[in-house]
């Protein structure tokens, strides 16, 4: 991508959500998760969004990270039709845009610390991978356990390396699932902590999904999903 | 890429999660890699010693002298020759005469084997590739005996006189039919025409022999089949001694089913060993696509992964085949190992072939269900992965199995009906396990067990048999195939040797005494009972010619046949006898009653009937010194061979052919210490025939018990491949099991108590698998028996307890070795380590 198209996108919002809905089950007994959702966010911004479970908090970042697919409505990534792409072309877009946080951390456990923050560096070809990698990893205070393995770990530090990795392809927008669900308060204080200092550092996109009041309110902006649609609690124009 | 498939490789091994498919398919490669490697050397070896029993590794006999094309076609294929001349005449000193097998030679005999010799009175006979010379002959010890004659005097042959020069002690190479041996002369060929024996009409054999290469060889014999012309034929070990001949079928046919076993539980090993490989991908595959790669990417990257993983398990499986084989010949004996010929390089690219087709067809379907797996997987587990159909799942890695049975056993039809067993057994597997996991769930939760001790332990160990009801079935399958395909093995490869030691027992008759005149049978029945025979039996024999069938003449054109030719064209012996022999068994018709023993009635051996094809009721025409009678054909019979008894082709009741002269013959076991008593009475009656057949049952026996040495080895392979088979079901588990584990230990329960919920599990697995397994190898084993391998299948009960109750020891302790170092950890740790 050129500098001048970089530019270019800076004019689009980040993620934009038209008209998303989402249904599963059979069509006789269909259970609507999302009816004809809106949802903008700017380039930059930090969006949280709340929800009891089962709510469809998940599904929507999904939807909105290209994992799933509507059953109705547009989701745009920086100006471009993104739902409409085909799953390769929204790998590749995902590759080159986007950065995850998971709640069970989705670190592969065959791979060190190290293999797994170089993993989106490798599929995209960067040759400085290794170097990329072990300096994310010093970035997030895990120089020391480069070659351990992720059972081998705490589950802050399992949380760390998944940060690590998220940022590692310095990610335009950054999507967390639940990041301090599966930590004790203490240790999700310390990822808050440091997840939202390295967004800032970065000027990173964040959408963030929870059910943590405390880690909402440190977002510019929280809506809450109710009934398969949002409602604007704090900050923005929603 | 490649470095990246490298990267997950390594990690994968590293984690563990590769260690049992990778040791399946080694395992795979190595067993069809060792046992080709050592079915080759083995049956290159039996071929050879075939070539001491013929002299030569292939022999042409003809009726006329061998034609100059046949061994020019030999010199172009590289093959040593040599030919001889066999002929039966008169030998002469002075006013003695006796008939004598002469054998001419050329240069160069025997190509294999050695002729022992004693070329003077006080020299040790030496052995080696020895011919008479010029002008002399060789004498075997009972022709000098019987000629009164010693090294340095003469002998008449037709018109001339040969010098005896040496004694022939041993001649490997005497085949065929030992009824018709009369005592071996050997002379030089370029004297045969001086004798003038030979003329129009006289009953010669001429042979050329062959040795070399096994490839020369095929060429030979391919190129030669198309150009025999009439009164030529082709012998090799199989059509020269039937007795080797299906005890060699028999070791061909166990080894090939040896290996059979040995992929089938490999492959077995393998689909189970890939379950939490596959598993593993699909969450691999969702985060790397999560991450941007495309479907190419993750598609790519699973080939790259497969063709690194099938290319060392080649490497590793050869290299262990090679050892394997090393080894297995190593154990075999010291003689075995040095007359093993070198091992071919054809098991290497059928090992890297093998890894390649099975790993792939392995691995093509779940290519496609990985690639394919939703992203969203990544965020819900629960997601549905597309799961690729059964037929398409097994097609591929079914289709490799039929092809590589089909090549082992060269039979696609064996290869259907392995894959057909297999498909009743899953079947049959299917609905017993849950059948019985259902009934165990009601009976441990109707309240027949007691709610004490470890009873609430055992009771969820039985009813998790119905929750995981289909762990259970592909648990169930995978240990009842290995252990019915190791059961199978061990019942044939018992009867296999049972059979081959019951055909040659210690003793079995060395020595058949022809020519005993009738007032002399009960003179010699006398001898043998006084060296230890029990119940000795001389029988009669009187030489006679098939000339009728139904009344229309026989002859040799008539059939197309080379035997049925033979048979026409010469006379041979039939017998009387009020008895069917112990060893004979009756296939067609009745045997004669005590009212018909002067009746015109015959029973035809079965292979004999074949070949003339003589029918029940058909009226044979025998020509017995010059007269004729008529005999109906009252019950074909199936003649063992291998027992090296006394047998005829044709038997009528014992008055039946009274008129007719007649000699007798016995076939008795003489211990090495008796020699001298046998001579004393030769002496005495010396009109008597000895054939002294000892050092060609020495060879048998020694084939024989290579054979059984061979399939031991190999069974022990197979063996092997079972207990991976076992490890990669208890694995492909595990991480279940882990769990479950873990949710008990967090609710309070003990290791022991979890320890026992889990052996009761597993023991009623293991009973069922077992159970299931020795129905159906011992259905199998009867069916193999009765019709492949025509030995007689008995039940072996004591087997079928052993086999019980080792695999009910062994599959719940395995189940415990593989998951108790984890239930030493804390319930966190554990689930936290899956």
């Amino acid at each position: 991508m050129t500098a001048q198209q970089e530019n270019s996108l800076n004019k689009f919002p980040a993620i934009s959500a038209k008209n998303l809905c989402k249904s599963v089950g059979d069509e006789a007994h269909p259970i609507h998760i999302l009816r004809d959702l809106q949802l903008e966010v700017r380039q930059g911004e930090s969006v949280a969004i709340i929800g009891h479970s089962g709510c469809g908090k998940s599904t929507l970042l999904g939807i909105l990270a290209g994992l799933d697919y509507p059953t109705k409505g547009q989701v745009a990534v920086e100006g471009a039709l993104f739902s409409e792409l085909d799953e390769d072309a929204r790998a590749a877009i995902r590759g080159r845009r986007m950065g995850f946080v998971f709640q069970s951390f989705q670190l592969l456990p065959t791979l060190t610390a190290l293999e797994n923050v170089m993993i989106p560096l490798q599929l995209a070809k960067k040759k400085e991978a290794r170097d990329l990698a072990i300096a994310s990893l010093a970035a997030v205070g895990l120089s020391e356990r480069l070659q351990h393995y992720p059972k081998h770990l705490s589950g802050g530090e399992q949380q760390r390396v998944a940060i690590a990795r998220a940022f590692v392809s310095q990610p335009a927008i950054l999507f967390a699932d639940e990041p301090t669900g599966n930590l004790d308060s203490e240790t999700g204080k310390q990822i808050i902590d440091l997840m939202f200092t390295l967004n800032r550092a970065a000027g990173t996109t964040l959408i963030l999904v929870t059910h943590d009041q405390q880690l909402a309110e440190q977002c510019q902006r929280v809506c809450k999903l109710e009934h398969g649609a949002l409602s604007l609690l704090r900050g923005g124009n929603e | 890429m490649i470095k990246f498939a490298w990267q997950q490789c390594w990690a994968q091994w590293r984690s563990g999660d590769l260690h049992v498919l990778l040791l399946a398919l080694i395992v795979a490669v190595t067993a069809i890699t060792g046992v080709t490697f050592f079915t080759y050397r083995i049956s290159a070896h039996l071929t050879n010693e075939s070539g001491l029993v013929l002299g030569g590794d292939m022999v042409i006999i003809a009726d006329h002298p061998i034609r100059d094309a046949l061994m020019q076609s030999a010199v172009e294929e590289g093959l040593q020759y040599t030919t001889t001349t066999e002929f039966p005449s008169m030998a002469i000193v002075g006013d003695k005469n006796q008939l004598a097998e002469i054998k001419a030679l050329a240069s160069g005999f025997p190509l294999r084997g050695d002729l022992t010799v004693k070329l003077s009175r006080d020299s040790n006979a030496i052995s080696g590739q020895y011919t008479p010379k010029q002008g002399e002959v060789w004498l075997e010890p009972r022709l000098a005996n019987l000629l009164s004659v010693g090294i340095g005097d003469k002998v008449e042959l037709g018109a001339t006189e040969l010098a005896v020069s040496g004694l022939l002690m041993r001649e490997p190479s005497r085949g065929g039919d030992m009824f018709s041996f009369a005592p071996r002369l050997m002379m030089h060929q370029t004297d045969v025409e001086k004798t003038e024996l030979i003329q129009y009409g006289s009953r010669v054999k001429y042979q050329l022999l062959v040795a070399g290469s096994q490839q020369a060889l095929q060429s030979f014999s391919g190129k030669v089949s198309k150009q025999l012309q009439p009164g030529e034929r082709i012998q090799d070990l199989k059509s020269a001694r039937p007795e080797i001949k299906s005890a060699l079928d028999r070791a061909e046919i166990f080894l090939g089913l040896a290996a059979i076993v040995s992929v089938l539980l490999s492959v077995a090993a393998i689909l189970l060993a890939s379950s939490p490989y596959v598993t593993r991908h699909i969450e691999i595959a969702a985060l790397l696509r999560c991450f941007g790669a495309s479907k190419a990417d993750i598609q790519n990257s699973l080939m790259m992964q497969a063709t690194i993983i099938a290319l060392i398990g080649a490497s590793i499986g050869c290299l262990l085949g090679y050892v394997l084989q090393s080894l297995l010949s190593g154990l075999a004996g010291t003689l075995f190992l040095e007359r093993l010929p070198a091992p071919s390089y054809l098991p290497i690219l059928i090992g890297f072939s093998v890894s390649f087709s099975i790993f792939f067809a392995l691995m093509f379907p779940n290519i496609h269900v990985i690639k394919n797996s939703p992203v969203i997987h990544i965020l819900r587990k629960e997601s549905e992965t597309k799961a690729v159909g059964w037929g398409w799942k097994f097609l591929p890695i079914t289709s490799v199995v039929i092809v590589i049975i089909v090549c082992i056993a060269k039979s696609f039809q064996l290869a259907l009906s392995v894959i057909g067993g297999i498909l009743i057994l899953c079947i049959l597997c299917a609905g017993l396990s849950y059948i019985v996991a259902n009934s165990l769930y009601r009976f441990s939760q109707n309240g027949y067990l007691l709610n004490a001790g470890l009873m609430p332990m055992i009771k969820i160990g039985l009813a998790n048999l119905k929750r995981h009801w289909l762990l259970t079935v592909t648990q169930v399958i995978g240990f009842s195939l290995s252990a019915m395909l190791l059961i199978l093995l061990m019942i044939i490869k018992n009867d296999l040797l049972n059979a081959w030691q019951d055909s040659l027992p210690a003793d079995a008759p060395n020595r058949f005494v022809i020519n005993i005149q009738p007032q002399q049978a009960e003179q010699i029945e006398a001898f043998a009972q006084s060296i230890g025979v029990a119940n000795p039996q001389a029988f009669p024999m009187i030489r006679g010619r098939l000339v009728m069938k139904n009344k229309q003449a026989l002859s040799p054109e008539l059939y197309d046949d080379d035997r049925a030719k033979r048979l026409i064209s010469r006379e041979f012996n039939l017998s009387m006898a009020a008895a069917m022999q112990q060893d004979n068994q009756l296939l067609e018709g009745v045997w004669w009653t005590s009212n018909q023993h002067a009746s015109p009635i015959i029973s035809i051996e079965q292979d004999i009937a074949t070949a003339l094809n003589i029918k029940l009721g058909d009226t044979l025409t025998y020509d017995i010194a010059g007269r004729q009678i008529d005999l109906t054909v009252t019950s074909i019979r199936k003649v063992d061979w291998d027992s090296m008894r006394a047998n005829f082709f044709a038997v009528t009741p014992p008055e039946t052919l009274s008129a007719f002269p007649s000699s007798y013959m016995m076939a008795f076991y003489l211990p090495a210490e008796q020699t001298t008593a046998l001579d004393a009475l030769i002496k005495q009656l010396p009109n008597l025939t000895v054939i002294d057949v000892s050092s060609l049952m020495e060879q048998v026996r020694s084939i024989m018990q290579k054979m059984s040495t061979a399939v031991t080895y190999v069974f022990i392979l197979c063996v092997v491949a079972g207990l991976i088979v076992l490890y990669a079901a208890l694995i492909a588990t595990r991480e279940g099991r882990i769990r479950e584990a873990a949710l008990l230990r967090a609710f309070g329960a003990s290791r022991r108590q979890v320890s026992i919920s889990m052996l009761s599990e597993y023991l009623s697995i293991a009973a069922l698998a077992t159970g299931i397994a020795l129905i159906i190898a011992n259905a199998v084993a009867f069916a193999l028996s009765h019709y492949l391998f025509n030995i007689p299948f008995t039940f072996n009960l004591s087997l079928a307890i052993y086999a019980f109750l080792i695999s009910t020891l062994l599959i719940p302790t395995a189940a415990w070795l593989v998951i108790q170092a984890y239930l030493k950890q804390s319930p966190k740790q554990l689930l936290n380590s899956i």
